[in-house]
């Protein structure tokens, strides 16, 4: 039995961490390995004038302690953003310096300045604590439409009133005024999309490793996309040979876009490396990760949508201000601009949008992709308009949006659908993902069951939110266009070897995702052998050819894609040797469970026969080369657009203001599925970390920018009794330009389940009759001061 | 100023010189390279260290090493019996209740406890007992089914005798 696709095999990748072998980063250690500690600023903005290291260095076990002025005086260059976005007026982005350790000053509360390096942690740490800084404090802001006014702290000399870029796109803006006008409704809603922290499991953690004998580089890091991160490193930051550079991301525990970047302290555990001829190796605390790990979300938007008489949309118009941080991280600009703007189409036919977003520099931690990326901040928009547009209007929610939808089609036989903000739609049929969910809610039920709950007095709601993203991240061409300074494809080898056996090495990264079982199961099944004859390579740049990483709900569509590519070549290749052994034309056969047949006949050759005929060509057909490897890059086509419509319902204790989610409801359509336990997986994970945002998670700056909240004491993240099981099930309508027909399943459950609960709790709260709208999260001492008035 | 402990990890004595500071976490890490035990936070509220002492469950980043002085400790290592896996580790692989694994022997050690105390738990009471573990990756439904299948599995034949 061969046949694997759309089964639920149990994971491959499983038993090594089951019992305790998984292997991390920090689980690593080479001979002569020292501990590096990195100082950090715990101002959001100061100047630093003095940094006296003397006593620290002569403590016990510190070999070194380099500073910023160290990494300035050696010519190196800084961390690079991946992502250009300029000013409408053509003005090229501003994009300050960002310096592995700061010199002059520093711009948020953890930014590096500077490093000890000592035989033990602990060493490292005590002398740490031993070195005096002269900090002279400045003013610094947090708040980015703050941050954007005359007089405001400025993070960066060059970037006056700390815009890094604004940027519009859909409609004219004249259009949409003149829709705007024409509408008998309007509904506007200015809201924080608050920023929260990915918080990994894993905390980041780098290994630098200088072998002088040979002049090899190695990294050893907790990162998605290792060769990224080595391309950066050599091509940007550090100069050195990448054909001498193998960077490394084992096992890798949860990334969540976090782990996306490129981040100062892997360029600086090799530059200590080189100078020092021994390995370096920094990991994280929970503390410092809460401060440096790039956090995600942080827009403050005005959103205003404009009905007709029966509730049809007119236009939309939205002015964000994104926060950026104190420096641009890989990926950042593309966040609040590419991978939000372009999704406010959601899947309304709204005949006129613009959007208008200004990135901000502000003295905060660098704000990049977190799990959705700026596909999360549009569903919340446009979702949360559409549930209050519902009520002010007296409409149904759900009546409201199947009026709306975009008409089914297949992206075959009808063709993609074209927005006003960019994107062509691949394939949908989003009225039956919200019929399906309407189903199992059991709605007219539920809603007779809300009105007797409220006469006995009881807050029940219901929240609903449908989304659709664009993942399988990316056309080259497009994102080039956009401003992307790398390419999007990915990379798939497959090396048969001459046993029979299959080893594939892909540029996807997984940290969570179980790429070891579902890559096994599409190759497996396309070659027809068993599932444990094939292996699956990756994070090891000195293995995989190249590669651009897992993010975006990618690593199938993309990563996948090349795969099957290099399975198309076996399988040809394969033809010919096998027409050669069985002595027929390559057009009379045909491949099947694993052997090539001769039509009509019982005349075959296994798989693992033309194998090692390939490798031991003694009686082999001319003109083909020996041996089985092929490696493939694919670029998609398009983006693939995953969507689905969710449903939470709550009740609000009246007396508290505590929010108890009682069910949630999401269906979902990301395609075809390879394993559906795993999208399963990858659905409840989602949801919990949406609805952590919507009803406990958020970073708190205070006026000083200080993170005040940067503990697990302080930092409320969704725990096991917080959470319902979900009710889950989806509908499959198959991408139409990818072999596998999958459109990715990583980020769904984050980006539409967070406005479906702040909407139930809206819907809760509406006998209370309060226009005013509630801010994520929705903490008990929020909802019950709203009930307040 | 080392000091000298002796304790019983997964079945075997250890005796080792260790700083008065050492926690028992990166004892096991550091020292034994039992690097299954994982350190996810620093204010023992994220559970990735779990083990047992003694058969209780214990976030050993809240233990010195020297207080576990003779001691009998179990870490996610010493879990299988003869190269069985223990019914949680079987649990949750049959029902997919890890993702990128890092909180998963923790979640686990924690369960073994749990189970211990109350054999046969209702969903909210399972809930309830992984309170001290975060996990981020699974949304916890599927580990609340892996404690269940693992519950049904030692009660099995459990049930089976009595009856």
């Amino acid at each position: 039995m061969t046949n694997y696709i759309g089964k639920a095999v149990k994971r491959v990748e499983d038993k090594r961490f089951l019992t305790g072998k998984g292997r991390y980063t920090d689980d690593i250690v080479l001979p002569g390995m020292l501990y590096a500690y990195i100082v950090r600023s715990p101002y959001a903005h100061a100047k630093i004038n003095n940094i006296d290291t003397s006593r620290a260095e002569n403590m016990d076990g510190v070999v070194k302690i380099y500073t910023g002025k160290d990494i300035a005086e050696s010519g190196i260059n800084g961390i690079p953003t991946g992502w250009q976005v300029n000013f409408k007026n053509g003005d090229t982005m501003k994009e300050p310096p960002h310096p592995l350790l700061v010199a002059d000053k520093a711009r948020y509360m953890g930014d590096g300045v500077a490093v000890v390096i000592a035989e033990s942690r602990e060493e490292a740490r005590d002398a740490a604590d031993e070195i005096d800084i002269d900090w002279e404090e400045l003013p610094a802001v947090a708040n980015a439409k703050k941050a954007t006014e005359d007089g405001a702290p400025l993070v960066h000399d060059e970037a006056p009133n700390n815009k890094c870029f604004d940027w519009e796109l859909g409609n004219p803006k004249e259009e949409v005024d003149k829709a705007m006008k024409q509408a008998h409704h309007i509904t506007t809603l200015e809201f924080t999309n608050q920023r929260v922290i990915p918080n990994a499991m894993e905390t980041r953690a780098a290994i630098g490793q200088y072998e002088e004998a040979t002049g090899k580089y190695t990294l050893y890091t907790t990162s998605q996309n290792p060769h990224l991160t080595r391309l950066l490193l050599c091509a940007f930051v550090l100069g050195i040979p990448e054909h001498r550079v193998r960077v490394v991301a084992p096992d890798v525990g949860g990334g969540f876009g976090s782990k996306i970047f490129h981040y100062a302290e892997e360029a600086l555990m090799i530059w200590c490396s080189e100078r020092l001829k021994r390995p370096v190796k920094w990991t994280s605390d929970r503390s410092e990760a809460f401060m440096t790990d790039a956090h995600g979300r942080d827009h403050i938007s005005k959103a205003e949508m404009g009905f007709d008489k029966e509730g049809n949309v007119l236009a939309l118009r939205v002015k964000t201000h994104a926060n950026l941080g104190a420096y641009l991280s890989t990926f950042a600009p593309c966040v609040p601009t590419w991978l939000h703007g372009t999704l406010l189409q959601g899947l309304y036919v709204t005949p006129k949008i613009n959007v208008d977003v200004t990135g901000v520099f502000t003295n905060t931690v660098m704000v990049d992709a977190y799990r959705g990326a700026g596909r999360p901040e549009a569903t919340y928009l446009l979702e949360r308009l559409m549930d209050t547009a519902a009520l002010e209007m007296d409409m149904d929610p759900a009546e409201l949006r199947l009026k709306n939808f975009i008409p089914p089609f297949d992206g075959v036989e009808q063709p993609g659908y074209q927005t006003q903000v960019a994107l062509q739609y691949d394939s949908g049929n989003y009225h039956a993902v919200l019929k399906r969910a309407l189903e199992m809610v059991g709605y007219e039920k539920f809603r007779k069951e809300q009105a007797q709950a409220r006469k006995e007095g009881k807050l029940l709601g219901i929240g609903f939110s449908t989304y659709i993203e664009a993942c399988g991240i990316a056309p080259s061409a497009v994102v080039g266009a956009l401003g992307a300074r790398a390419g999007l494809y990915e990379v798939g080898q497959v090396r048969v070897q001459p046993t029979g056996k299959v080893s594939v090495f892909t540029g996807a990264h997984s940290h969570g995702q179980g790429h070891e079982t579902t890559f096994a199961q599409v190759v497996a099944d396309r070659l027809g052998i068993p599932l444990d004859d094939v292996e699956i390579i990756h994070g090891d740049s000195d293995s995989v050819a190249f590669g651009m990483g897992t993010y975006g709900s990618r690593s199938l569509a993309v990563g996948g894609s090349a795969i099957v590519k290099s399975l198309d070549k076996i399988i040809e290749k394969g033809a010919k040797i096998a027409a050669h052994k069985l002595e027929a034309a390559e057009e009379d056969l045909e491949f099947a469970e694993g052997k090539w047949t001769v039509k009509g006949t019982d005349k075959s050759i296994a798989f693992g026969d033309v194998a090692l005929t390939a490798y031991v060509p003694h009686d082999y057909p001319e003109g083909v080369e020996p041996g089985m490897d092929f490696s493939s890059f694919y670029d998609p086509a398009n983006f693939t657009y995953p969507y689905g419509a969710h449903v939470a319902i709550v009740e609000v204790d009246k007396d508290t203001g505590y929010t108890k989610l009682k069910r949630f409801i999401a269906v979902d359509d990301v395609g075809n599925v390879i394993n559906p336990m795993i999208v399963d997986g990858q659905i409840h994970g989602g949801l919990a970390q949406g609805i952590g945002q919507a009803l406990f998670e958020g970073a708190m700056y205070d006026e000083d920018a200080q993170l005040i909240n940067g503990s697990y004491m302080d930092y409320t993240m969704p725990r096991a009794d917080d959470l319902p099981s979900f009710e889950i099930d989806r509908t499959v309508t198959p991408c139409p330009h990818n072999p596998l027909g999958v459109k990715g399943a990583g980020e769904a459950g984050c980006i539409g389940s967070t406005p479906a609960v702040v909407n139930a709790v809206m819907d809760a709260l509406r006998p209370f009759g309060i226009k005013k709208d509630l801010e994520m999260p929705l903490t008990p001492e929020r909802v019950w001061r709203h009930m307040q008035g | 100023m080392p000091t000298k402990i002796t304790m019983t990890v997964n079945g075997q004595s250890v005796t080792k010189d260790v700083d008065a500071r050492t926690l028992l976490v990166h004892f096991l890490r550091d020292n034994l390279q039992l690097t299954g035990t994982h350190v996810g936070c620093d204010t023992s509220n994220c559970g990735a260290c779990t083990i047992l002492v003694d058969g209780h469950a214990v976030k050993s980043c809240t233990m010195l090493a020297v207080q576990a002085d003779g001691s009998e400790v179990t870490t996610i290592e010493g879990l299988s019996q003869n190269g069985e896996m223990h019914p949680l580790q079987e649990g949750f692989r049959e029902e997919h209740g890890l993702q990128c694994g890092f909180c998963t022997p923790g979640m686990i050690m924690a369960a073994v406890d749990l189970l211990d105390r109350n054999p046969d738990p209702s969903e909210q009471e399972i809930r309830e007992g992984l309170e001290g573990n975060f996990c981020r990756c699974t949304g916890y439904h599927n580990i609340v089914r892996s404690i269940q299948y693992a519950a049904k599995k030692i009660n099995e034949p459990k049930k089976a005798v009595a009856s």
